[in-house]
């Protein structure tokens, strides 16, 4: 543990993420490009449902970051709880809104393929209403975060919330085992060779790579504001019970 | 270094309550989550005729019917080991296929033919160019549901 104490502290998580920044910025803008320029040009239509296929190749990668900022979050608010680092509140409520956003993303392009492909924008299946779920968890935790004064509190009753979500992460990922849905089986993480060709596999794989460093570009960005603003609130916290200097306005003071 | 153990004591012991109850309810639950009945568990429960349900299953090779007034369709679906006919009014999805997966709602009728008044296609997980889908027919290496299914 006591090597990955060494970045918990704020400044060396800033100065860290000032140095990887600009990379993870650039990757995601690179990979992100060439994932749109490659599923929307060069990949071939799908013998069965042609062009609409496309839509997988945005789809697929925000449902994977989806789920990936919640459990990002969940390990971050477990850490806050359990050793008190006041960075992993802030990571995991700097993670939380992105996570929200791509869960959006997600289920909006769900809808646009749901209603050619199944003649439907919207069917209540388990991985579906899981995946809402997951919205409604993300949305509960944003407000409980910023619902208190005390930030310590906050921080606190959020993560419970997170970790109590963190319980549908599984159900989200195998509702297509378990139940019959709607919504077909895992096409890539599955057991066996992915159920994708490689001429398909190639634009969302660099997708989800290019989703990986935005995520990781936002969250710096987030997290470096957070700390700032925390730092802020505390100078203002000082100075508003400072005793005054120069013993200008005595009346109000209790000594 | 005690209360940091017992915090974590405590998420993990938390955390595993919270899995072993979800896992509960979820199982309790079963009949409520899934989206559709196969045509086996048709056979198994014989829902009453008024009760709306979905089926689902893939629709059997050659046993699409069109009616007269072009709207009006008839098919059978089929998990393989029972089979359900179907008769539907309106506008199929695109996706709608022989060889396909479907999921129809509506009513079974007196003598057991399920009468839709919704139609949805379902897809499988598998992704590839028309090219491709061919050449795997041509050589006999195709593997997908559809072949199968009759």
């Amino acid at each position: 543990m006591s090597g990955l104490h060494r970045f918990a502290s704020p400044a060396r998580f800033l100065r860290l993420a000032d140095r990887i920044q600009p990379w993870t910025a650039w990757t995601a803008a690179i990979l992100i490009g060439a994932g749109l320029a490659v599923g929307f040009g060069f990949s071939p239509p799908d013998y069965q449902q042609g062009d609409t296929v496309r839509i997988m190749y945005v789809h697929v990668p925000s449902a994977w970051m989806a789920l990936f900022c919640y459990a990002a979050m969940a390990v971050c608010a477990a850490a806050g709880l359990i050793w008190r680092h006041p960075l992993a509140h802030v990571i995991a409520h700097g993670a939380a809104p992105i996570g929200a956003c791509f869960t959006i993303v997600c289920l909006a392009t769900g809808m646009l393929w749901g209603k050619p492909m199944w003649g439907r924008w919207w069917a209540w299946d388990a991985r579906l209403t899981s995946v809402l779920i997951l919205l409604f968890l993300y949305l509960g935790y944003i407000a409980l975060a910023n619902a208190f004064d005390n930030t310590t509190r906050g921080d606190r009753s959020s993560a419970i919330l997170a970790l109590v979500g963190a319980v549908n992460l599984p159900v989200i990922k195998f509702s297509v085992d378990w139940w019959n849905t709607l919504h077909q089986p895992a096409s890539v993480t599955r057991i066996g060779a992915p159920a994708i060709h490689s001429s398909m596999l190639t634009p969302l794989l660099l997708m989800a790579a290019g989703f990986m460093c935005l995520f990781a570009t936002l969250l710096f960005i987030r997290v470096r504001a957070a700390l700032l603003e925390r730092r802020l609130r505390a100078l203002r916290h000082a100075r508003a019970h400072a005793p005054p200097a120069g013993g200008m306005d005595t009346g109000t003071t209790l000594s | 270094m005690r209360p940091k153990r017992r915090r974590l004591a405590f998420v993990v012991c938390g955390m595993a309550a919270l899995g072993a109850a979800a896992v509960l309810s979820l199982a309790a639950f079963e009949d409520n989550i899934v989206y559709f009945y196969s045509p086996s568990d048709v056979a198994e429960r014989k829902p009453p005729p008024d009760r709306r349900f979905r089926i689902g299953g893939i629709v059997v090779k050659e046993s699409v019917v069109r009616g007269a007034d072009a709207m009006s369709v008839s098919f059978r679906v089929t998990d393989t080991a029972n089979t359900i006919d179907v008769a539907y009014t309106g506008v199929l999805p695109d996706l709608f296929r022989e060889g396909q997966g479907v999921v129809a709602e509506g009513r079974l009728d007196a003598d057991g033919r399920f009468r839709a008044d919704e139609v949805l296609a379902k897809h499988d997980e598998t992704y590839m160019p028309k090219e491709v889908a061919d050449a795997l027919k041509e050589s006999g290496r195709w593997r997908g549901a559809p072949e199968g299914a009759e």
